[in-house]
C-alpha cells in the first residue's frame, strides 16, 4: 500500500509537514517536524529509484484519474535520480539548519521558516515528479513563492531587495513557461508530457511549436540561471540565510535543469531541438560565456558567498554544455554534474554558513587566518573547492572527464581545451580563499572563532566526504547518469 | 607478503604517517620520531618490492574502476622502481636534515610542514608505481597540491607570490595540456594502461602523434622544459629541505619520470623513432639545457643558481629520452637517480650555509670552506657530479647519453652535452675555488661561526657519500635501467 503510493507521498508529506509546522508556532517543534519529513524523503526517493531500476518507468495516476485526463506522476531513471538528489540534500541540511536558523532568524519566525522551507521542498520535488506540464507550473510557483520568502528572511536588509529582484525575474520566467505550455496545449490539446510528445510527432513543426520551444527555453533558463539570465542569482544567494543558500544552490537550479532536459529530449526530441533549430550553437555559446564570464567575475568578489554564487553560474554552464553536446558522454557529464555540483556547492555554502555562524561575516578579508581557528571547517571548504577545480579524485574530475570525452566524440578538440582552461580560472578564486585563510594573520573578526557545533559540522563533513567518495565510486552517480543519458537520447519517439 | 600488499603498504605508510604526525603535534620529539619511523618503514617496504622486481616477479595491484576506461591501478616496472628507491632512500636522509634545519631556524608551523611532506611522499610513490595514465595523473596532482603549502610555508608576500606561480603553472599545465592529452589518448588508444611498446603506436596519424607529444611534454610542467620552467626558481622561497627533496628529487623527478614513462610506454620508443616525430624534442630539450645553464651562470643567489642548474639537468633526461635508443633510455634513467642524489647534496649544503651563517649569495662565500669544511666538501662532490666528473654518479648518466647520441649520429645532442658540461663547470667550479682558495671575506668573517647542526652535517655527508658510492657500485640502478630499456 505504502509502496504503491510512494510517488504521492514524496510530494504530499512535505506539504502536510508545512501545514503542521505553521500550526505548531514553536520553533524547535517545527524543526522536529521538518527533520522527520526531511529524513523520510530520501526513503521515498530510494524506494522509487529501486523500483524504477528494477521495473522501469512508474506511472501514478493522481486521484485515480487515468492520464492524459488526470494528473500523472511519472518516474523514470532521470527524475528518480533527481528526486533522490534533492531529498538527500534536504535530509543532510536539516540537522545543520537548527543552529544556523537560530543564529540568523528571529525566534518568532522559526516555525514559519520551516513551514515555508517544506513548501519549497514540496515544490521542487513536485516539479521533478509530475508528468503534467501545467502541474509543473503549479509546483514551480509553490517553490518560487516559498523561495522569495526564504530569501527575504536573510539578516541583511539587502535580502529584501534580492528577494524582490528574484520575484520579478522569477515571475517573468514562470510567465514565459506558462505561455510555452499554452502554445503546446493549443497545438496538441494535451497537458500530459508523454501525450504531448506523442502528438507532436504527428504535427508538422509549425511556427507555434517553435514558439513554444522558445518560450519554454527562456522561461526555464531564467530559473536555472543560464548566463546571461543569471542576474538574480548572486544577490539571492549572497543575502539569503546560510541554510537557504546551501539548499537552493544544491537543488533549485538542478530541478530547472531537469525540466530543460525533460522538454528538450523527452517532449520535443533531439531531432527538433538540435537538428532543426540552432539550439546547440546557442546553448554552447551561452554555456561557454557562463564558464568563462561568471568565473572571471567570481575572482573579483569581496564576499565569499557572492564568489561562490558566481561560481555556481559558471558550473551551471558545464551542465548546459553537457546538454548542448547531446551525445552519450557529454550528456552523462552534464547529468552527473547536476549531482556532483550539488554535493560540492552544498558543502561549500554549508562551510561558509558555519563561518557566518561563528564570526557573523563572510567577507573574504574577514576570513583571514581562519584556518588556524576553524581548521576542520576550512579544510572541508578547501577539499570541496578542489572539487570545483576538478582535481582528480574528486567529483569535479568525473564530470570534466565525461564532458571532455563528449567534446572529443563530437570532434570538437577546441572545446575540450576550453573546458579545461575555464576550470583553471576556478584555481584562482579557490586559491585566493586558501591563501587568505591559511597564510594571512588572523583578522579582527576571526579572533575568537572556533569550530561550529557538531550539528553544523557533521553535515558539512558528510557532503565534503561525498565529494571525494563519488570521485572514486561512481556507480551511484555516473552509472545512473549514464543510463539516464541513454534514455534521454533514445527519446520518446 | 604478496606484491599487492606491498604496494598498498608503500602508499598507505606515508599517508598514515601524515595522520600520526598531525596527532603527535603536542610533542616535537615524538612527532619527529614518527617522521623518521615512517620514512624507515617506507624504505623497508620499497626494498622488499625491489627484491621481488629484481627477482623477476611482477608486482601489481588489481584495478579499481572509477568510470569505464578510468582505473585506479598500480604496477611496478623498472623505472618506477628506480624512482621509488631514490625517493624513499632520500626521504630518510632528508628527514634527518629537516629536523636540524627546521629547529636550527626556528621555523613556524612545523607540524603541517611534516604532514605535507609525508603526503607528498605518498603521492610520489603513487606516481612511481602508477599502472596507467589516470593513476599517474591523480598522484601527480596530489603532489602539486600537497607541496604548495610547503612552498608558501613562510607566509610572507614573497612566499605567497612564489606559491601562486608554483600552483598556477603546475596545475595549469597539467589541466590545460596534460588532461586533454590523456582524454585524447583514451579516445584514440582505447586504454590508458602503460604497455611496453606504447599504446599509441600505430593508432593515429603522425601529425596527431606529434601534437599529442607536444601536449604531453609541455603538459608535464614538473619537467620544467622551457618556457614552463619558471615555477622552479619561484619555488626556491621554500625552506631548504623542501627545495632539496621536492625540487631536486620528488617533484621535478616526477616530471621527467613521467616524460620518460610517456615516451616509453605510451608512444613507444621504436614507434617514435620510426616516424621521426620527436626530433623537435631534441632541440627543445637542448635549448633548455643550454639556456638554463647560461642563466645559472649569472645568478648570485646560491639557491637560484641551483634551481636553474636543476632546470638544465632535467632537460638532460628529456634529451636522453628523445634520442630514442635503448642505450640513451638507460642514460635517462641513470641520470634521474644520479641527479637526485647529487642535487640533494648541493641543496643540503646551501641550507647548511644558511642555517650556520645566514649567507645566501655566492659572492659572500669567499673562504667559507675553512669554516665549514664538511659542508663545502660535500658541495664540491655534488658539483663535480653535476659536471659529470668521475668518480661521481653524474658521470654515468652522461656516459650513456653520449654513447646513445653518438651511436645514432645525433650530433646536436652530442654538442649540447659537451657545451653544457663546460657551462656546468663554469658555474660550479668558481664556487669551489672561492670557498677553499680565497681568504675568508668580510661576510664569512662576520657570520660563519662553524659547521651547521649535527643532523644537517650527517645528512649532507651521507648524500655526498652516496654520490660517490653510486659511481662505484651502480649495479642496482643499472640493472633497473637496463630492464627498462630492454638491453
Amino acid at each position: 500500500m505504502i509502496a504503491d503510493n510512494l510517488p504521492a507521498l514524496q510530494v504530499v508529506l512535505p506539504l502536510l509537514g508545512a501545514v503542521v509546522c505553521a500550526m505548531l508556532r514553536r520553533g524547535t517543534l517545527a524543526w522536529g517536524v521538518a527533520l522527520i519529513v526531511s529524513l523520510l524523503m530520501p526513503l521515498c526517493a530510494i524506494g522509487l529509484l529501486l523500483e524504477v531500476l528494477e521495473n522501469g518507468t512508474i506511472s501514478y495516476a493522481f486521484g485515480g484519474w487515468p492520464p492524459p485526463i488526470g494528473i500523472e506522476y511519472r518516474v523514470d531513471i532521470i527524475n528518480a535520480f533527481l528526486l533522490l538528489l534533492v531529498s538527500l540534500i534536504g535530509a543532510v541540511i536539516m540537522p545543520y539548519a537548527k543552529s544556523s536558523v537560530e543564529a540568523e532568524i528571529a525566534p518568532e519566525n522559526h516555525a514559519w521558516f520551516y513551514a515555508i522551507y517544506l513548501l519549497c521542498l514540496c515544490g521542487l520535488l513536485g516539479i521533478a515528479i509530475t508528468g503534467d506540464a501545467f502541474n509543473v507550473f503549479v509546483f514551480m510557483e509553490i517553490s518560487s513563492l516559498a523561495t522569495y520568502a526564504l530569501i527575504a528572511m536573510g539578516r541583511d536588509r539587502r535580502a529584501l531587495l534580492a528577494a524582490y529582484q528574484y520575484l520579478v525575474v522569477g515571475t517573468i520566467g514562470a510567465t514565459m513557461y506558462v505561455i510555452g505550455v499554452g502554445f503546446l496545449y493549443s497545438m496538441t490539446g494535451s497537458l500530459n508530457l508523454v501525450d504531448i510528445a506523442g502528438r507532436l510527432a504527428d504535427i508538422e513543426n509549425s511556427r507555434a511549436v517553435m514558439a513554444a520551444l522558445a518560450f519554454l527555453t527562456v522561461g526555464i533558463s531564467l530559473k536555472l540561471a543560464l548566463f546571461p539570465l543569471h542576474v538574480w542569482l548572486p544577490n539571492a544567494y549572497a543575502y539569503a540565510p546560510s541554510m537557504v543558500t546551501s539548499f537552493l544552490a544544491a537543488t533549485a537550479t538542478k530541478v530547472a535543469v531537469y525540466l530543460l532536459l525533460r522538454y528538450y529530449f523527452s517532449v520535443f526530441g533531439v531531432a527538433v531541438v538540435f537538428e532543426e533549430l540552432p539550439v546547440t550553437e546557442i546553448l554552447l555559446f551561452l554555456s561557454l560565456a557562463a564558464m568563462f564570464g561568471a568565473s572571471i567575475i567570481a575572482i573579483f568578489q569581496e564576499d565569499a558567498k557572492r564568489m561562490l554564487a558566481y561560481s555556481s553560474v559558471a558550473q551551471i554552464g558545464y551542465i548546459t554544455l553537457g546538454i548542448a553536446l547531446a551525445n552519450q558522454s557529454g550528456l552523462t557529464g552534464g547529468i552527473v554534474h547536476l549531482f556532483n555540483h550539488a554535493l560540492m556547492k552544498g558543502a561549500l555554502f554549508m562551510a561558509l554558513g558555519a563561518v557566518f555562524y561563528r564570526i557573523g561575516t563572510v567577507k573574504i578579508d574577514d576570513l583571514a587566518g581562519l584556518g588556524k581557528k576553524m581548521p576542520i571547517t576550512m579544510g572541508a571548504f578547501v577539499l570541496a573547492g578542489l572539487s570545483v577545480i576538478g582535481v582528480p579524485g574528486t567529483v569535479g574530475f568525473v564530470s570534466k572527464w565525461y564532458l571532455g570525452l563528449g567534446a572529443f566524440e563530437n570532434g570538437w578538440w577546441w572545446l575540450a581545451f576550453l573546458i579545461v582552461i575555464s576550470s583553471l580560472i576556478s584555481v584562482v578564486y579557490v586559491g585566493r580563499i586558501v591563501e587568505v585563510v591559511w597564510f594571512r594573520p588572523i583578522s579582527q573578526a576571526a579572533r575568537s572563532a572556533k569550530e561550529p557545533p557538531l550539528g553544523m559540522l557533521l553535515p558539512t563533513l558528510l557532503l565534503t566526504a561525498a565529494t571525494v567518495y563519488f570521485g572514486f565510486d561512481t556507480t551511484a552517480s555516473a552509472g545512473i547518469a549514464g543510463r539516464a543519458a541513454e534514455l534521454l537520447l533514445a527519446g520518446l519517439r | 607478503m604478496t606484491g599487492e600488499m606491498l604496494i598498498i603498504l608503500a602508499l598507505v605508510i606515508p599517508a598514515v604517517g601524515a595522520g600520526l604526525i598531525g596527532l603527535t603535534s603536542w610533542n616535537a620529539n615524538v612527532r619527529e620520531s614518527v617522521t623518521l619511523v615512517t620514512a624507515a618503514a617506507l624504505f623497508l617496504v620499497v626494498m622488499f618490492i625491489l627484491g621481488d622486481v629484481l627477482g623477476g616477479q611482477s608486482v601489481a595491484t588489481g584495478a579499481f574502476e572509477i568510470v569505464p576506461g578510468l582505473e585506479l591501478a598500480f604496477n611496478v616496472e623498472p623505472l618506477g622502481m628506480l624512482f621509488a628507491c631514490v625517493a624513499s632512500t632520500l626521504w630518510i636522509v632528508n628527514s634527518i636534515y629537516s629536523i636540524g634545519y627546521m629547529r636550527g631556524n626556528n621555523e613556524p608551523r612545523q607540524t603541517p610542514f611534516y604532514m605535507c611532506f609525508a603526503v607528498a611522499l605518498a603521492s610520489t610513490i603513487g606516481i612511481a608505481f602508477a599502472a596507467n595514465l589516470f593513476t599517474l595523473f591523480l598522484c601527480y596532482e596530489i603532489l602539486t597540491l600537497s607541496t604548495y603549502p610547503l612552498v608558501a610555508h613562510k607566509g610572507d608576500d614573497n612566499a605567497k607570490a612564489g606559491g601562486r606561480v608554483y600552483l598556477l603553472i603546475l596545475l595549469g599545465t597539467s589541466m590545460v595540456l596534460l588532461l586533454p592529452a590523456i582524454i585524447a589518448t583514451a579516445v584514440i588508444a582505447g586504454t590508458l594502461d602503460f604497455q611496453v611498446g606504447g599504446i599509441l603506436a600505430g593508432k593515429a596519424p603522425d601529425g596527431i602523434i606529434a601534437l599529442l607529444l607536444a601536449l604531453y611534454i609541455f603538459g608535464i610542467g614538473k619537467a620544467a622544459i622551457m618556457p614552463l620552467h619558471w615555477w622552479l626558481p619561484a619555488a626556491m622561497v621554500a625552506p631548504t629541505p623542501v627545495s632539496a627533496l621536492l625540487h631536486a628529487v620528488a617533484v621535478v623527478k616526477a616530471g621527467v619520470f613521467t616524460v620518460v614513462k610517456v615516451i616509453v610506454y605510451v608512444f613507444g620508443v621504436d614507434a617514435l623513432a620510426r616516424a621521426g616525430n620527436a626530433e623537435w624534442l631534441v632541440w627543445v630539450a637542448g635549448f633548455t639545457v643550454i639556456t638554463a645553464s647560461i642563466v645559472a651562470l649569472r645568478q648570485d643567489n646560491l639557491k637560484k643558481r641551483l634551481a636553474y642548474s636543476t632546470v638544465s639537468q632535467l632537460s638532460y633526461v628529456v634529451l636522453a629520452a628523445s634520442i630514442l635508443t635503448p642505450i640513451s633510455i638507460v642514460g635517462a634513467a641513470m641520470h634521474i637517480a644520479a641527479h637526485a642524489v647529487s642535487k640533494i647534496t648541493l641543496f643540503f649544503a646551501a641550507g647548511s650555509i644558511y642555517t650556520a651563517s645566514r649567507l645566501t649569495e655566492i659572492s659572500q662565500l669567499d673562504g667559507i670552506g675553512r669554516r665549514m669544511p664538511w659542508t663545502m666538501a660535500a658541495f664540491a662532490i655534488g658539483a663535480l657530479s653535476m659536471i659529470g666528473v668521475p668518480p661521481t654518479a653524474g658521470f654515468l648518466g652522461k656516459w650513456f647519453m653520449l654513447t646513445g647520441a653518438m651511436n645514432t649520429g645525433q650530433w646536436v645532442a652530442v654538442a649540447v652535452i659537451i657545451v653544457s658540461t663546460l657551462l656546468n663547470a663554469g658555474y660550479f667550479l668558481p664556487i669551489i675555488v672561492q670557498a677553499f682558495l680565497k681568504p675568508p671575506g668580510k661576510d664569512v668573517k662576520a657570520h660563519a661561526k662553524g659547521e651547521a647542526p649535527i643532523p644537517i652535517v650527517i645528512a649532507l655527508t651521507a648524500t655526498a657519500g652516496g654520490t660517490v658510492l653510486m659511481f662505484l657500485f651502480p649495479d642496482i640502478p643499472l640493472a633497473l635501467a637496463r630492464l627498462l630499456a630492454g638491453v
